[in-house]
């Protein structure tokens, strides 16, 4: 081992943080890269689900509470993107690589949202495992990383109370808006499951992950805690859980649960799902529509430059 | 030269966390302020990673514009937490 590896092992080992400028490995750099890409992308195409019901929101309150809550995705977009730039990438590099399908973004958002009870689902649930996600990589090894998780934690925890204040609120109403509230809970429940990846005994990359501190739990410990923290908040909401098996555990402390169905899970990353075509298309419209505000954005400050 | 540009100083005290601003110095070329940074605000291990910035480099927003600048999040209540009430009794939120 050359003596930059050893500085960089013994950084991990002692559980310090890596800061753009330490030498890493070239697989290090490359799989953060892969990692935070995927996540930042994941924010961008995330807008479009709930962006859909902007306009429809039932109230100028649910309007504007979701409009924030997108803006929000936005940023956490650009707070990843520019945490990925450390690494010498570029945003432009990563977003063609996106619109190419060459890099994933997470599953969830290729799920349609048919109900305005989604969008509430979708901070209770998804936004939710997403926070179970993202606490413990606070401390991920790499710094400009886990300093990005850290804003994104605290903006988060809005995102979650406003989906369940929601779905709350229409539980309080007719049999037909608790109806849909169940509805969307049945279909968002198990994509949200997937959210934690492949079972540990089918995810290739985790050991190495968490020997280099990426990863600081398994995709299985994380789904576990999920589950285990969503059951009395789905008893509390007064809604069910579309899943015969889970049921209390006493002698491990924990909800015994049920698997999702991987062939699905693998079926839709692989982009057979039923929105993957339709959010790529609409971001590549976007981009392309953008692309005037940009040259124009150029030009408007090369002018500043000349006068 | 009447006089060595101003630089703005920024530690990071230890890995892991952001650069924080700790003060400005006078110095004839970035090599220098980076030396002189280290002398004058680490010399009892502060810091483990040093910026260097000419201050005539940093566009910054100015004090009058404080308010104008940051209304539009003023009235923003909702985008806090706090604005949604959720019963004592659910866990974990």
């Amino acid at each position: 081992m050359t003596e930059l590896a050893e500085y960089f092992e013994a950084t991990i080992q002692r559980g310090d943080r890596v800061e753009p400028r330490d030498w890493m490995p070239d697989a290090y750099r490359k799989t953060l890269v892969r990692q935070i890409a995927q996540h930042a992308h994941s924010e961008i195409i995330g807008m479009q689900p709930e962006g859909a019901w902007i306009s429809c929101a039932p109230s100028l309150r649910r309007k504007a509470i979701l409009l924030a809550k997108v803006q929000d995705e936005a940023g956490h977009g650009l707070y990843l993107y520019s945490a990925a730039e450390t690494l010498g990438t570029s945003r432009r590099e990563l977003t063609d690589k996106l619109l190419a399908g060459k890099q994933k973004y997470s599953s969830i958002f290729n799920y349609p949202t048919p109900s305005y009870a989604d969008v509430g689902t979708i901070g209770w649930l998804v936004d939710g495992a997403a926070i179970c996600n993202q606490v413990p990589l606070c401390r991920t090894s790499f710094g400009p990383y886990g300093r990005a998780m850290i804003r994104i934690c605290k903006e988060e925890s809005f995102h979650q109370r406003q989906g369940y204040e929601l779905l709350m609120t229409m539980m309080r109403g007719t049999d037909e808006q608790r109806a849909m509230v169940q509805e969307s809970v049945n279909r968002f429940w198990w994509p949200a499951l997937m959210m934690f990846g492949p079972p540990d005994d089918a995810s290739p990359n985790t050991a190495q992950s968490m020997a280099w501190g990426i990863k600081r739990d398994t995709n299985d410990d994380l789904r576990q805690k999920f589950v285990d923290m969503s059951v009395p908040q789905a008893e509390a909401l007064g809604v069910t859980l579309p899943d015969p098996d889970l049921k209390w555990n006493a002698e491990r402390g924990s909800y015994d649960f049920g698997q999702p169905d991987w062939d699905e899970f693998w079926a839709v990353v692989k982009g057979d799902g039923p929105c993957n075509a339709e959010r790529l298309e609409h971001r590549r419209k976007a981009h392309d529509d953008g692309a005037w505000v940009r040259g124009a954005a150029v030009a408007f400050a090369r002018l500043e430059e000349e006068l | 030269m009447s006089e060595w540009p101003l630089y703005e100083v920024f530690v990071r005290s230890k890995r892991g966390l952001n650069h924080v601003h700790v003060g400005s110095l006078h110095a004839p070329d970035d090599k220098l302020a980076l030396m002189h940074a280290r002398d004058v605000y680490t010399r009892r291990n502060e810091g483990v990673s040093i910026w260097v910035v000419r201050a005539d480099a940093i566009t910054a927003s100015s004090p009058d514009e404080k308010d104008p600048l940051f209304a539009p999040s003023g009235d923003k209540v909702y985008r806090h937490p706090t604005f949604y009430d959720i019963p004592e009794h659910v866990p974990h939120m």
